[in-house]
């Protein structure tokens, strides 16, 4: 959530039942603004929050000109003090995929997993366990990209491709209609696209080059991986990522164009 | 039509206006009727009878005469204009309400208004004549006589009627009944003084159910003909196409798809809103005050601030916003008026808003509702009825197994299967255990609420092993494997049960054991199953509600793996099986002692439950910080995500809202189909072997031969022992 509009954001994300208490919502106002200057990002973002047993992450992105670069990802436990993590590596991911459970809400926190690994020494070749040991901050990075991958989801028309290459947010969106906020075409995919050289010449045709870059939510396998569900026929609907993917996590198509997100683990 | 007399009575004038243009008409037709020697060729083409004019002009009288009275009909003569515009337009179809005129008397082929008038005027006055009514006539003439100033001023009144009259194509019967006359009103002018009105009812009569058929509405929709036909007309003559007959079937059927599909205009907004509107709707309703307002208005505020079963759900919003958790404040709101309503409804004791359940198309707002006492039974005969139907089923499972033991004895019957179904563990008694309280569930507030059946013990064993999300709607089939037995209604209360007996909990003290009675020893040791408020807690402060889990306990029993909270031997026999009785003895040797099941007693603090994973079941928080004199304690569950519980000082609540899955480490993996089970048992007289490969045929058949070759040989070598003992 853009921390413009933080507080709207809030009310219209409330129907899956998380929320912030107000001392967290006053003190994130006031220190996005700080990470804005001081890390000269052009645009900061609450991403949300991750619950552990001992205490809960909050994370922020902080975006450059370009909306689709590379971002950058903060987390705070307090929601005061706020320090950036590294980027993700797929290394990372392997690491993660063996980690299971909750958060505990430690970043230094270590988890240890036996592993079966093949060492050579000189001819012999024979299994080892080896323990392996993860650091909590390194399942966080993985664990915000794999979210972000899988459901970072932008309504069409609210970032568009100029020639040059960046992309940038598009100040004349004004929301999408009733009748196009139904389909799951009007939204896409918030990173780079996968799927979109795949297309045949006969549906590019129909795209926009300028509105759509990225790949939208229509060709997700399995169907029914993102569910519309208007909440309050007055606001939009929401589509919510099947929480089979990402549970917890809940999308609000805004205004003019800013994601919300908040997850639970 | 001869059956009215010929009345020379003069019928009578309603209106001075009325006579004066009947003047008036009298002198145009005088006017007219210089042109005489043209007009004779035209009269030749209307074959009338005498009989039939004279009744023409009978009801043309009385119909004139009603149409003055109500001041805005037509003459004929209009009429006839009409009849002929119409004609060339040919947009209507001609009705076929002319009592008894002949349609030769249809004026379809008269070329144009002026010459019409004055040939039927002409006609009119010739047939008069040649039927010697010279009487008339001369009243006629004497008529004429009158001063021409007023008539022209008549006429002109005239004219404009006319015109009027013309546009007017929506005067239904009348116009259609004076539709055939041929008759002038000019003559009727003369008319007064020798008719009166015979019989108008039955010209009425027929006039006003005719339009009363027109007006019936068909059963699909609420259109009438006559509306249809209304807005057939005015298009047609707001447009006036240049063919109209040939366009008449597709402006027919323009002008009905335009009644269901209004178009709208791409300029302005589309209503795009209609459902967000229907919602506000209903949503007012909730907003309305029962009963009257006005003078009732005190005594109902006076009634509803003494105690009534809805909870405060403003001040628990308050507090679980204070949590981090929880729905905005106007949701929390009108979930508030809707479960007033609830309570208006229902014969309610207490309520208690339960949660919200999210699901892929719709969410559920579930209450937790405790009827009054006996209230309840009526609605659960209804449900019971519902249920029956899917218990039935497994009654002759036990049947056929019966008959298959007899069966085997008789030969050539197929042998039945000896797999019998499990025995059906009876389902809790309301009020007692996860059938304690009733649970209504609405999609949205503003929307009826629906009462979810009581729970079943092998619906929370099933559900259990499967994991669905919930669509919204209650009668969606849950399709899975291993089968749940029910729509996602049943499954939904499964979860809610399993939910409830999980992670309801209070902090220590609040509840407490009823008197002790001795009841430990009942049921094979359930322990007590009844607890109440303690009227001396005191809260227990809130940084110690968080440093220890001991300071909470649960306050809704636990479910035990049979899916009841008290444990029943299922193989216990009732009365109906002591009865089929002494022939299962022999089957039931071969089933196993089942063990009784024993769980957590109710009131057992949280500091006992079982770990996660080496973690604690529950994580516990202050929420917040930075004043923590003012702070609430928050408990969250990690085994469902998505139970909170707060607690501060006295006040202590429970919500879930989630998706109403379990936790699990793991990925859910559905569990694979059993194998398949041996068809028939193997006895005496039945056995299955597989079939030999033929590397084992061949190799008996080689040791066959083999053993054949050697007992020849060995017979060969008899005879020639024999042979030899022989020759010797």
């Amino acid at each position: 959530m853009d921390e413009e509009s933080l507080l709207l954001s809030l009310e219209l994300a409330s129907g899956s039942g998380q929320g912030l208490s107000p001392d967290r919502r006053a003190s994130l106002l006031t220190s996005l603004m700080l990470v804005k200057r001081d890390y000269r990002f052009d645009r900061v973002l609450f991403w949300g929050r991750i619950l552990g047993l001992v205490a809960d992450y909050y994370i922020a992105q902080g975006l450059s000109e370009d909306q689709l670069a590379p971002r950058k990802t903060l987390y705070s436990l307090n929601c005061m003090e706020w320090s950036l993590l590294p980027p993700a590596t797929e290394e990372m991911e392997m690491q993660t995929s063996m980690v299971k459970g909750h958060f505990m809400g430690d970043p230094s926190h270590e988890y240890e997993h036996t592993e079966l690994q093949k060492v050579n020494e000189g001819e012999k070749v024979f299994e080892e366990e080896v323990v392996v040991q993860i650091k909590e901050e390194t399942r966080l990075v993985s664990i915000i990209d794999q979210i972000d991958k899988a459901v970072a989801v932008i309504p069409r028309g609210a970032l568009f491709k100029t020639p040059f290459g960046p992309i940038r947010v598009n100040r004349t969106f004004e929301g999408l209609s009733l009748s196009e906020a139904k389909k799951l075409s009007s939204y896409f995919h918030f990173r780079e696209p996968v799927e979109l050289k795949n297309k045949t010449l006969l549906e590019k045709a129909d795209l926009d080059p300028s509105l759509d870059f990225m790949d939208s939510l229509e060709h997700d396998i399995p169907k029914e991986s993102t569910c519309h569900s208007p909440e309050d026929p007055q606001r939009a609907p929401r589509p919510c990522a099947m929480p089979s993917e990402a549970p917890g996590s809940d999308k609000l198509r805004m205004g003019p164009g800013c994601e919300v997100k908040s997850h639970i683990f | 039509m001869g059956d009215l007399p010929p009345d020379p009575e003069p019928p009578p004038q309603p209106t001075s206006s009325s006579r004066n243009s009947e003047v008036s008409e009298r002198r145009r037709s005088g006017e007219q009727s210089r042109p005489q020697p043209t007009v004779p060729e035209e009269v030749q083409q209307i074959p009338l009878d005498a009989q039939i004019l004279r009744g023409s002009r009978e009801t043309l009288s009385n119909q004139i005469n009603r149409g003055w009275s109500q001041g805005a009909s037509l003459t004929s003569n209009e009429n006839f204009i009409l009849q002929a515009e119409e004609a060339q337009r040919g947009g209507i179809e001609y009705p076929s309400l002319n009592t008894g005129f002949p349609s030769e008397v249809q004026p379809q082929t008269y070329p144009s208004e002026g010459r019409l008038q004055a040939s039927h005027n002409a006609s009119l006055m010739l047939q008069q004549l040649q039927q010697g009514e010279g009487n008339l006539f001369q009243q006629l003439e004497s008529a004429y006589q009158e001063p021409r100033a007023d008539l022209l001023g008549q006429y002109t009144r005239y004219e404009r009627e006319d015109v009027q009259f013309s546009q007017d194509t929506q005067h239904g019967p009348s116009l259609r009944d004076d539709a055939a006359l041929p008759s002038s009103p000019s003559e009727l002018g003369f008319m007064p003084f020798t008719t009166e009105l015979p019989e108008p009812e039955p010209r009425e009569l027929a006039v006003q159910s005719a339009k009363a058929y027109l007006l019936q509405t068909s059963v699909s929709c609420d259109l009438s003909l006559y509306e249809h036909l209304v807005n057939l007309l005015t298009k047609i003559l707001n447009q006036r196409p240049e063919n109209p007959l040939f366009l008449l079937e597709s402006l027919n059927r323009t002008t009905q798809r335009e009644w269901f599909h209004p178009k709208l205009d791409t300029l302005r907004d589309d209503p795009e809103m209609q459902t967000a509107y229907e919602m506000a709707e209903r949503q007012k309703a909730l907003f309305g005050r029962s009963g009257g307002g006005g003078g009732e208005g005190e005594q109902e505020m006076e009634e509803e601030a003494a105690e009534t079963a809805v909870p405060n759900i403003m001040e628990k919003a308050f507090y679980l916003e204070q949590a981090g958790v929880g729905l905005s404040s106007d949701e929390s709101f009108r979930i508030f008026m809707a479960l007033k309503q609830l309570v208006e409804q229902q014969p309610i004791h207490t309520c208690r808003f339960w949660g919200k359940i999210l699901g892929l198309r719709r969410s559920y707002l579930v209450a937790e509702v405790e009827f009054r006492e006996g209230e309840e039974e009526l609605e659960e005969e209804e449900l019971e009825e519902m249920m029956e139907g899917g218990e039935v089923m497994q009654e002759p499972g036990e049947e056929e197994g019966e008959e298959g033991e007899e069966g085997e004895e008789v030969a050539d019957v197929i042998p039945k299967p000896t797999w019998k179904p499990p025995p059906v563990v009876p389902k809790e008694e309301s009020r007692k255990g996860a059938n304690k309280y009733v649970y209504f569930v609405c999609n949205e507030p503003g929307r009826p609420w629906v009462r979810l059946p009581h729970v079943v013990p092998s619906q929370i064993v099933q559900a259990r092993k499967i994991r669905k999300f919930f669509t919204g709607f209650l009668d969606a089939p849950v399709v899975s494997y291993p089968p749940f037995p029910g729509n996602e209604a049943n499954y939904l209360r499964a979860q809610i049960a399993r939910i409830s007996a999980s992670t309801h909990i209070s902090p220590l003290g609040f509840y407490l054991f009823g008197e002790e009675e001795g009841d430990d020893d009942e049921e094979g040791g359930a322990g007590r199953d009844s607890y109440e408020e303690n009227p001396d807690f005191e809260g227990i402060p809130v940084l110690e509600l968080v440093a220890s889990m001991a300071n909470w306990v649960h306050h809704t029993q636990h479910i035990l793996p049979q899916g009841r909270c008290t444990w029943v031997n299922p193989l216990q026999k009732t009365e109906e099986e002591e009865e089929l009785g002494e022939e299962e003895e022999k089957a039931e040797e071969g089933r196993e002692e089942v063990e009784q099941e024993v769980g957590p007693p109710l009131l057992t603090p949280l500091s006992e439950d079982a770990e996660i994973m080496h973690m604690s079941p529950w994580t516990a928080r202050l929420s917040c910080s930075l004043s923590p004199q003012y702070a609430v304690a928050v408990v969250r569950s990690n085994l469902w995500p998505g139970a909170y519980a707060y607690a501060s000082g006295k006040k202590f609540e429970n919500i879930y809202i989630g998706w109403g899955h379990k936790y699990s480490p793991e990925n859910f993996n559905p569990s694979l189909p059993a194998p398949v089970q041996q068809e028939y048992p193997s006895g005496p007289e039945l056995m299955e072997m597989s079939d030999p490969t033929v590397e084992e045929e061949l190799a008996l058949k080689a040791a066959q031969e083999q053993a054949l070759e050697a007992t020849e040989e060995e017979e060969e070598d008899e005879e020639e022992d024999e042979e030899e003992d022989q020759d010797d």
